[in-house]
């Protein structure tokens, strides 16, 4: 057995360049960035603003048992007016904190971001609703929805967590959804049997992976363009496929059998939370696993210790034994299948049948909350939350009539993941070595 | 020194570069220079540390390649192989869906050769429909009517190049411009919303209505620029983004009173005044516009903008080793944003040649597919002006002729995305294009006698 | 750091999961049996680079290692470092363990080995005893005879022009890791700035250069402030400047050479008019350069990148020196350079200083230090230990890239001793 030592390669990737090397001679007085309290200032004022002092008058109601649960409570009823300034007190003063601790030179905690958002996101939604013709919608059918369409969005995500970990950036989320998708339909379709349909999804998804796979580690092809490039590429032949085989046949190749929702008796009866947890497709209740087993697989097991090695300092894993190459293969394989059965969410849940570019972009809204996610996978997984919550605030707010133009909600995961990687994840960064090729020497 | 400056600009035409190398073996000069340009072609010239020349020229065929070996093995060879190996793949998953194909399938063993005749004629039924609709047309009535189809080529080849030209500029200074779709959208909105809410005398408005295009697209695009150079955001992540902000923005127009035409309550804009559009270059039985010749002046503009110009210079210094850029003296961040708004400059002009040029109105589907399709460009057309446009030549006639396919032969448009990408992802992998069609180095015995040859003669450097 | 070490060889428990524990007790073990002082759970990136190296060596010992493969590791450690990692090697060595050391620091090789074996170009040239002279070493390693003495005329200092002033730089983490530093160059005066790898030295050229954001104090050339102007206005003061890693700081790999070599004067006339580029006059002085410089390039044409590391070198140089310069900077002038082409780069360094330009070299291999320099100032971790005349023995420099004070260990004879005259010759065998 031979070991290699050298200097060049101190075991653990350093951040930063240059001055990585140097001990700490004089205390470590990290500058913190200004980004963070201005950005919450901003938002703070536009939000006592817009939602508090231009807040209309009505009273938000919100719905929050539905009819099966155990016990039913009361509708929330809030003043629009006074709710707004409430939380956008309450937001100023957050605000306000950041900016101390800045001035103190001392980062902010990660709770009050978290908090920030979820405090903005009420006096939003209470502005919306309030300001709507029918200001009554139902909190509980509003997660629960939002937890609906995450599903692909979370398996989206996954995939991109488990291929950047390991060094591979993988655009072609949006090619595994859509790939996933048109297999789990064609296939549930010809055998009639959803769960068949699901594991051809996921056989799909890893094979539109390993193409990435190949061309980037073996051909060494820029993985930006291969995943751009197959992300055309399953768009064409799916849609190709689409127009020839499921268009002639549509009894025989494009009427797959649902996967339909199993309600846990009792659990699933609880306010709120029994919606979300217990009343969900196979392939929700399969996201909650696949988010723990990702999560518990990257931190906790030799396996993920290899992978995370092979993401952040390839050549100190390679010095040590470990088959960075086929590491990464594999990782992006695997990755490719969670995204798979994420599209079989498409067909087998949503809708009972596939129509061209199913997925509509739902792939890169996935890459959008694992950057919002800082590639953690529970991150990820409440990243994808909030953007399934916007999908959905969308499709509610057409409905109730509000002022904000539904274009406009729409557009909010792509521009909160604009402010997302210029400033809010400013401090966050990916894994080192993701986007470059290994080669040995 | 004007022939061959350097690598870099040798690199504008890889088939002229090898040619020459084939001429001038003896010169070991020539050796190391063909090796750089293969390196180069072969990345793709993208962020070159996303693949190290290490790494490349470890797969090349070695620096003392033969005559015979890099006329086979240079890239231009592969460039070719590589459309016709995305060509047959396409024929095969055509002829895969083919009736007849699948009829003659059911007694395969019986008689083989109904088959392979029946996949023959339906991926070669198709793939004329497409060269009919894309270049010449026999059965056109009159020679004007018979090189339509090429004229339609041109048409649509038009955005394609502009949009091209600035993500291949952009991957020339190491920035991965996905966000060409966008920078169509908003160039389209400000230049149709000049075009039809201003009326203006003929010349001037048209030339306004230009600009206002280019500088839509060189804000979007300068902001994506300015957004990585202040705060380091990666302009993949910000150009998609921007994409979709983009494009739900101009929903939102097109419902708003401003934009929408009045009486009408699909999300359609007013027509463009006369005055506002692109004049037709060739008579109105074609629709060709003039949007094809500033496209053809574009390409020309930025190759002496790569190649001549101190702008170039920084930004091709900057996308092959920013550090060492910058220790030189060059602004990055500078380079950065200006590459990004030049690059959404160029889009811009896509935008205005689909509203002024081909759609005359503003829609949500202004900037279809144009906007991807354009990286594809650029990268078949490894990131060089011409290269470009010769791209976007081939893309457009794919664009032009699969109309006609779909109408003759029943052949979805589908596939020209099928083989689009094909051709992009085996010209980035040439040892793949050389290993189908065995043109490996080891695999062939002419060129491995033709080798030891070499090897006498160069010492043995292999 | 247990994490670090447990990497390729990890101890699990059942299905998988980490036993970190186990890693831990094993660290314990050999750091007591070796006389290691490490704590398994400080971060690594938090450690010395010594103690990082240590790291490195537990990790082989933790899997049982019987070959020790050793790529230069002393590229980071301080003399007296260097002797107690040699210890270690022979301790190993004692207890049955191969070795196979690969440096270019002749003296060490010297030191430790048992056989030496040199190679060039990726070929075996020889074997050699460790009782083989320095000399016949370097002619190995170069393939004819070489001379390892700098025929250099004593300085004839000037006037000053350039000084710094209370320099401070933070970097991105918040260290001070140039820490109020003051120091001045004379013009015809080389002035070497030694210290272990990482001690500033780095962050102190980028300081001048304008390429760091968080600088204060005062960088003064001629009279004019340095700090907060740009890279090009820093330049067009006069300032050259090789860069420590010329393949990422110094040369556009895919350039051609006659490109690289106006890597930093593409847009002034004549390569340029306006927006213009001249190819025609960019390709002329290419040609002069090459010639000048003796740079080994298939054609000016060529890419830089397809160069040998001593020719990338002096196309670096020959840029840097092509203008009138008023201040030269060369940080680790000969690092991965062959002996052949030291001598001509040392030369030109000093042609330099003969013209009246101030200059400054920065280096951490201490021959090269003591072989060029006029005056020694040494850095530990971002501050100047202090200034010292050529000719100051190795031992004293040593303690003073640890951070000790010449005036700290008088006991030292040597110490402040002031010599005339170079002595790398005597160095070597110090």
């Amino acid at each position: 057995m031979s070991t290699t030592v050298s200097s060049s390669r101190p075991g653990k990737p350093q951040p930063g360049g240059p001055t990585a090397g140097a001990p700490s001679a004089a205390p470590a007085t990290r500058p913190v960035s200004w980004k963070t309290p201005v950005l919450l200032t901003v938002f703070a004022l536009v939000s006592l603003v817009f939602f508090g002092f231009l807040a209309p008058s009505q009273t938000a109601s919100f719905g929050i048992s539905t009819g099966e649960d155990f016990f039913q409570l009361p509708a929330l009823e809030i003043n629009a007016f006074a709710g707004g300034i409430v939380l956008s007190v309450l937001l100023v003063a957050l605000a306000g904190y950041a900016v101390y601790l800045k001035i103190k030179n001392q980062p902010a905690p990660g709770w009050l971001a978290v908090t920030f958002i979820v405090i903005f996101v009420a006096a939003f939604l209470i502005w919306v609703v309030g300001g709507a013709r029918t200001p009554a919608i139902s909190l509980a059918g509003l997660i629960a929805g939002s937890v609906t369409l995450a599903v692909p969005l979370v398996f989206g995500s996954l995939s991109g967590v488990l291929c950047e970990r390991v060094g591979v950036v993988n655009i072609a989320i949006e090619g595994q959804l859509l790939g996933g998708a048109f297999t789990a339909a064609i296939v549930a379709s010809m055998t009639k049997n959803a769960i068949i349909g699901l594991l051809a999804a996921a056989i799909a998804g890893a094979v539109v992976s390993m193409v990435l796979a190949l061309f980037s580690i073996k051909y060494l092809v820029n993985q930006i363009i291969v995943g751009v490039v197959l992300n055309v590429l399953v768009s064409g032949v799916t849609g190709f496929l689409f127009s020839t085989v499921m268009q002639t046949n549509k009894a025989q190749f494009n009427s797959p059998p649902g996967l339909d929702v199993i309600d846990i008796p009792v659990l699933s009866s609880i306010p709120i939370i029994g919606p979300i947890l217990f009343r969900q497709s196979l392939v929700g209740y399969l996201m909650y696993v696949a988010v723990a087993v990702v999560w518990v697989g990257l931190f906790k097991t030799r396996w993920g210790l290899r992978v995370r090695a092979v993401g952040e300092h390839p050549q100190a894993a390679d010095t040590l034994g470990i088959n960075v190459n086929a590491t990464r293969f594999w990782n992006v394989t695997l990755g490719g299948a969670v995204a798979g059965i994420g599209g079989s969410f498409f067909t087998l849940v949503a809708i009972d049948s596939f129509t061209k570019e199913i997925s509509g972009g739902r792939g890169f809204i996935a890459l959008a909350a694992l950057i919002f996610g800082r590639w953690n996978p529970v991150g990820a997984f409440f990243a994808a939350l909030l953007f399934g919550f916007a999908d959905n605030l969308q499709s509610i707010v057409t409905i109730i009539g509000t002022p904000v133009p539904s274009q406009f909600m729409a557009m909010l995961p792509y521009l909160v993941t604009v402010l997302a990687v210029a400033g809010l994840v400013g401090k966050s960064r990916g894994p080192a070595a993701s986007g470059i090729p290994y080669v040995k020497g | 020194m004007p022939d061959q400056p350097s690598p870099k600009h040798a690199k504008d035409d890889p088939r002229v570069e090898d040619t020459q190398h084939a001429a001038s073996q003896d010169s070991p000069a020539a050796e190391d220079t063909a090796a750089v340009v293969a390196v180069d072609t072969a990345g793709g010239a993208m962020q070159p540390s996303a693949v190290p020349a290490t790494a490349q020229s470890g797969q090349l065929p070695g620096g003392s390649g033969t005559v015979l070996r890099r006329i086979f093995t240079g890239s231009g060879i592969v460039s070719v192989l590589a459309v016709l190996l995305a060509l047959i793949i396409g024929g095969l998953l055509i002829a895969s869906t083919d009736k007849q194909v699948a009829t003659t399938a059911g007694y395969f063993f019986a008689r083989p050769t109904d088959m392979l005749a029946a996949v023959w004629n339906a991926a070669t039924r198709s793939y004329i429909a497409l060269f009919q609709g894309s270049v010449f047309n026999p059965r056109g009535n009159g020679l004007a009517a018979q090189f339509a189809p090429f004229m339609e080529t041109l048409t649509i080849a038009t955005p394609l190049i502009t949009a091209g030209l600035g993500v291949a500029l952009a991957f020339r200074a190491g920035l991965f411009n996905i966000g060409a779709q966008g920078q169509i959208i908003v160039a389209g909105i400000l230049a149709a919303w000049v075009g039809f809410a201003l009326h203006l005398p003929f010349g001037l408005h048209l030339l306004l209505v230009l600009v206002a295009g280019i500088v839509g697209g060189a804000l979007w695009g300068g902001l994506a620029g300015l957004l990585k150079a202040r705060t380091g955001a990666h302009e993949v992540i910000v150009t998609i983004m921007f994409n979709y902000i983009a494009l739900y923005f101009l929903r939102y127009l097109l419902n708003t009173p401003a934009f929408q035409r009045p009486g009408e309550s699909n999300p359609i804009s007013p027509i463009l005044d006369p005055s506002a559009v692109y004049p037709q270059i060739l008579g109105s039985q074609y629709r060709l516009h003039l949007g094809f010749v500033l496209a053809i002046a574009a390409t020309v503009l930025v190759w002496w903008l790569l190649n001549r110009s101190t702008v170039g210079f920084e930004f091709r210094a900057v996308g092959a080793n920013p550090k060492a850029a910058q220790t030189a003296g060059i602004n990055v961040s500078r380079s950065t944003i200006l590459v990004m708004a030049i690059a959404g400059g160029l889009a811009g002009m896509s935008g205005v040649a689909q509203v002024a040029g081909t759609e005359k109105v503003l829609t949500d589907g202004v900037a279809a597919t144009y906007g991807f399709d354009a990286i594809t460009v650029a990268l078949l057309g490894r990131s060089t002006p011409w290269g470009t446009f010769a791209a976007g030549l081939l893309f457009g006639a794919f664009r032009a002729g699969a109309v006609q396919m779909q109408i003759q032969t029943g052949t979805p448009i589908d596939i020209v995305l099928v083989v689009q990408s094909l051709i992009v992802l085996f010209i980035a992998a040439p040892p793949l294009v050389r290993a189908v069609f065995g043109l490996n180095p080891r695999r062939r015995k002419p060129a491995r006698a033709a080798r030891s040859r070499q090897a006498a003669t160069t010492g043995g450097a292999a | 750091m247990a994490e670090n070490v447990a990497l390729g060889a990890e101890p699990t428990k059942a299905a998988g999961f980490l036993n970190l524990d186990q890693t831990r007790q094993r660290i314990k073990e050999i750091s007591d049996q070796y006389g290691f002082d490490v704590d398994p759970d400080a971060l690594v990136e938090d450690l010395p680079v010594g103690v990082q190296q240590r790291v490195e060596i537990i990790k082989a010992l933790v899997r049982n290692a019987r070959v020790l493969i050793l790529d230069e590791p002393t590229a980071v450690l301080t003399p007296q470092e260097t002797d107690e990692l040699l210890d270690i090697m022979r301790q190993l060595k004692s207890r049955g363990t191969s070795i196979v050391f690969i440096s270019h620091k002749l003296r060490e090789v010297k030191a430790v080995s048992d056989t030496i074996t040199v190679i060039r170009r990726g070929k075996v040239v020889g074997t050699a005893d460790p009782a083989a002279s320095t000399t016949e070493l370097a002619s190995m390693m170069v393939g004819r005879a070489v001379s390892l003495t700098l025929d250099k005329a004593p300085a004839q200092p000037r006037e000053t022009t350039f000084e710094v002033r209370d320099l401070t730089v933070i970097a991105p983490n918040g260290q001070h890791v140039v820490d109020h530093l003051s120091f001045h160059i004379k013009r015809g005066e080389i002035l070497a700035i030694a210290g272990v790898q990482g001690n500033g030295q780095t962050e102190l050229t980028e300081a001048i250069l304008g390429l760091q954001e968080r600088v204060s104090g005062s960088i003064v050339l001629d009279g004019r402030e340095l700090v907060g102007r740009s890279v090009k206005e820093v330049l067009q003061a006069g300032v050259g400047f090789v860069p420590e890693d010329r393949k990422v700081d110094g040369l556009v790999g895919t350039f051609s050479v006659a490109e690289n070599l106006v890597l930093d004067l593409y847009d002034k006339p004549p390569f340029a008019k306006g927006i213009s580029m001249s190819p025609a006059k960019i390709m002329e002085n290419a040609k002069a350069r090459i010639g000048e410089f003796d740079v080994r390039t298939p054609s000016a044409a060529a890419a830089a990148g397809t160069l040998s590391g001593g020719n990338q070198q002096k196309l670096v140089m020959a840029r840097e020196l092509s203008r009138p310069l008023r201040l030269f900077i060369a940080s680790q002038p000969t690092r991965g350079v062959d002996v052949g082409s030291i001598e001509f780069l040392h030369r030109r360094i000093v042609a330099e200083r003969d013209q009246g330009t101030p200059v400054m070299i920065i280096s951490t291999e201490l021959d090269e230090v003591m072989e060029l320099a006029d005056r020694i100032a040494v850095l530990y971790k971002g501050k100047l230990v202090g200034t010292v005349p050529a000719g100051t023995s190795r031992d004293v420099l040593g303690l003073m890239m640890a951070g000790i004070p010449p005036e700290e260990h008088a006991q030292t004879p040597q110490a402040g001793t002031p010599a005339a005259t170079s002595n790398a010759e005597g160095a070597d065998h110090a």
